[in-house]
């Protein structure tokens, strides 16, 4: 009998999880005391890395923050100088950058969906055994990767950290040939894609609701991707360069990695993808719009638990995005806009897969980074995430301590928490003695 | 090991350069690409797929599925540590199951071999070759001991390679 009124639980490794951390719950007089989401955050190692540095390396360097989503920090960083600079990217050049960062859209949510999120839903331990008894939907999973792969490998260079973008575009721009050659696979990847809506949505969800307030890009007519202006649930509207006037970070002791609120607001907010769908469902291309529909899923979603459908849908709306982009595909008559050494600061903003990634570089006359920051979503997210699971915790103090540290984890998968290191681990205690 | 004609032997760097030691896998991998050709046309000896990764399972089972042989290099924790120590073991088709394979990744290589299994994706033959890492903390770098190994590492790799090709080829430099 361990669901006594006072306990802590502690998860020395949540497995299935990109990066490294460790989560605490106590529990005093059967209420929910204290919950720790702790998290030791690489970028602001990065941050230093960057000063001293030219303008042309932080889309290079800043890449390499996280193998599962190096062109969100690619893009983020390059807008960032490219605003520094006075510049902005001709119609050609601009849906190359949004056509890459489809590819990086399909692979990180088909990642997470197959390989760390539906294992919960099935009562699998992990993708292996999921494997062992559904190896065809675990091959779909990675035909849609290779799909994704091959998208960024022609863009990019190469697929994990690529190498052909820079500030202004790209070194070499594809042919449209190059590009012409992907459709076919690009045709079947939205057929899986829409399997996969139509498969997660199948799953048992916990009745569950957050009231965050909700923050994500917008573009008119668009689903926001690699651009935007920032708008939230509660009115806001802004640019990036107005981010750090809107977005308050502070230090807590227990985490690396500062938390982050809304100026003039004790709450926290959530960014990614039920953000992003529940400020922008209106704009989903057709395919992406009907899987929705057929999900069930409403304008809007604030239950984290379907957070992996709305993760489906987002990929046939990148396989969608990504067709549409190549078939009106023409070759620029440059890879790139010059950009002369910029003197001030720059600010840029981008749709990580797992939400609203900041970039803020402030550059000397010779375009020397003398200061940078960068704020990823998982860090904004921490303090969402620590609200719903204390909520979530006290719903289920009935459980024993076992089945409870399971649940926690799942529900911290709910937010794909991308902790950018190369170790993947995270240690959760749940204290109720 | 000998691959049939037109069998694809690939080597695998898995690592992080910023994660000090945990940047031996790409150190191989640049120090192979003066020595092992990508394709028929690099006018080399030897030829082989080089392939870098940060470890995640579903690329390495795509950049390993259909190959006669595989070779991993990848950084590892040990305790207690010898910094440097190098470790070769293979890991036949059939004994992929009850492979147990220790990285400095937490989900890496060891993963990548049990879904490969599942699959029925795994290459003839995988070779997995590893350095004791001194320090896999931010930064970049090898340290020491770990740069020393790094000659005797990738020519390791290289007979591997070497040997699944049935042919010669000449030892690389420190």
């Amino acid at each position: 009998m361990t669901h006594r009124g006072d306990r802590t639980l502690a998860a020395a490794g949540l497995a299935r999880v990109e990066g490294e951390g460790a989560m605490y719950v106590r529990v005093r007089d059967g209420q929910v005391d204290e919950v720790r989401l702790e998290i030791y955050e690489p970028p602001r190692f990065f941050e230093a890395f960057l000063v001293g540095r030219s303008y042309t390396e932080p889309p290079d360097i800043t890449a390499r923050i996280c193998g599962i989503c190096p062109v969100a920090y690619q893009t983020s960083a390059c807008q960032a100088i490219e605003a520094a600079c006075g510049i902005s990217l001709p119609e050609p050049l601009a849906d190359l950058r949004r056509l890459l960062y489809c590819g990086e859209w399909i692979s990180s949510h088909a990642l997470h969906i197959y390989m760390l999120h539906a294992p919960d839903f099935l009562g699998y331990p992990g993708a292996i055994e999921l494997a062992r008894e559904h190896r065809e939907i675990v091959e779909r999973g990675l035909s849609l990767r290779r799909a994704a792969n091959a998208l960024m490998e022609v863009i990019g260079g190469r697929s994990v950290h690529p190498v052909n973008v820079r500030v202004g575009g790209f070194y070499r721009a594809p042919s449209a040939g190059d590009l012409g050659r992907l459709a076919g696979q690009l045709r079947q990847a939205l057929d899986l894609a829409v399997d996969t809506v139509r498969w997660v949505a199948g799953f048992d969800f916990p009745d569950f609701t957050c009231d965050h307030e909700l923050l994500a890009l917008q573009e008119p007519g668009s689903y926001p991707i690699e651009r935007g202006t920032l708008v939230s649930s509660g009115g806001l509207a802004f640019p990036a360069a107005e981010f750090e006037r809107h977005v308050i970070e502070e230090q807590v002791p227990h985490s690396t990695a500062l938390h982050a609120r809304l100026a003039g607001h004790d709450r926290s907010y959530l960014t990614g993808p039920l953000a992003r769908y529940t400020l922008n469902s209106q704009c989903l291309p057709p395919a992406a719009a009907a899987a929705a529909r057929a999900a069930g899923l409403g304008p809007g979603c604030r239950n984290p638990f379907q957070s992996i459908v709305v993760r489906a849908v987002e990929i046939v709306c990148a396989v969608e995005e990504a067709l549409r982009l190549i078939d009106g595909y023409q070759e620029p008559g440059s890879p790139f806009v010059a950009a002369a050494p910029p003197s001030g600061t720059g600010h840029g903003v981008s749709e990580a897969p797992r939400g609203v990634l900041y970039h803020r570089y402030e550059l000397d006359g010779d375009g020397v980074v003398r200061s940078a920051r960068i704020v990823p979503p998982t860090s904004q997210n921490q303090a969402a995430i620590q609200d719903d699971l204390r909520g979530f915790v006290q719903d289920r103090l009935d459980l024993d301590d076992e089945p409870l540290t399971r649940a926690c984890e799942q529900a911290i998968r709910n937010y794909d928490p991308c902790i950018s290191c190369a170790t993947h681990f995270l240690a959760l205690s749940v204290d109720r003695t | 090991m000998t691959p049939a004609r037109g069998r694809k032997v690939v080597v695998i760097g898995v690592g992080n350069e910023f994660r000090r030691d945990d940047g031996i896998g790409p150190e191989v991998l640049s120090r192979l690409r003066e020595h092992v050709g990508a394709g028929p046309d690099a006018g080399t000896e030897i030829m082989a797929q080089l392939v870098n990764s940060d470890g995640e399972p579903a690329d390495m089972i795509e950049a390993w599925t259909g190959a006669a042989l595989a070779v991993v290099v990848d950084a590892v924790v040990a305790d207690p540590s010898h910094p440097g120590r190098l470790h070769r073991l293979v890991i036949g088709r059939d004994e992929a199951s009850a492979a147990h394979a220790v990285s400095s990744h937490g989900l890496g290589v060891g993963e990548a071999i049990g879904l490969a299994a599942a699959l029925g994706r795994m290459p003839d033959c995988l070779v997995i070759h590893a350095a004791e890492a001194a320090d896999v903390g931010h930064g970049v770098g090898l340290t020491p001991a770990v740069a020393a190994a790094a000659a005797d590492l990738t020519a390791a790799v290289l007979r591997d390679v070497q040997t699944a090709h049935g042919r010669k080829v000449s030892q690389p430099g420190p």
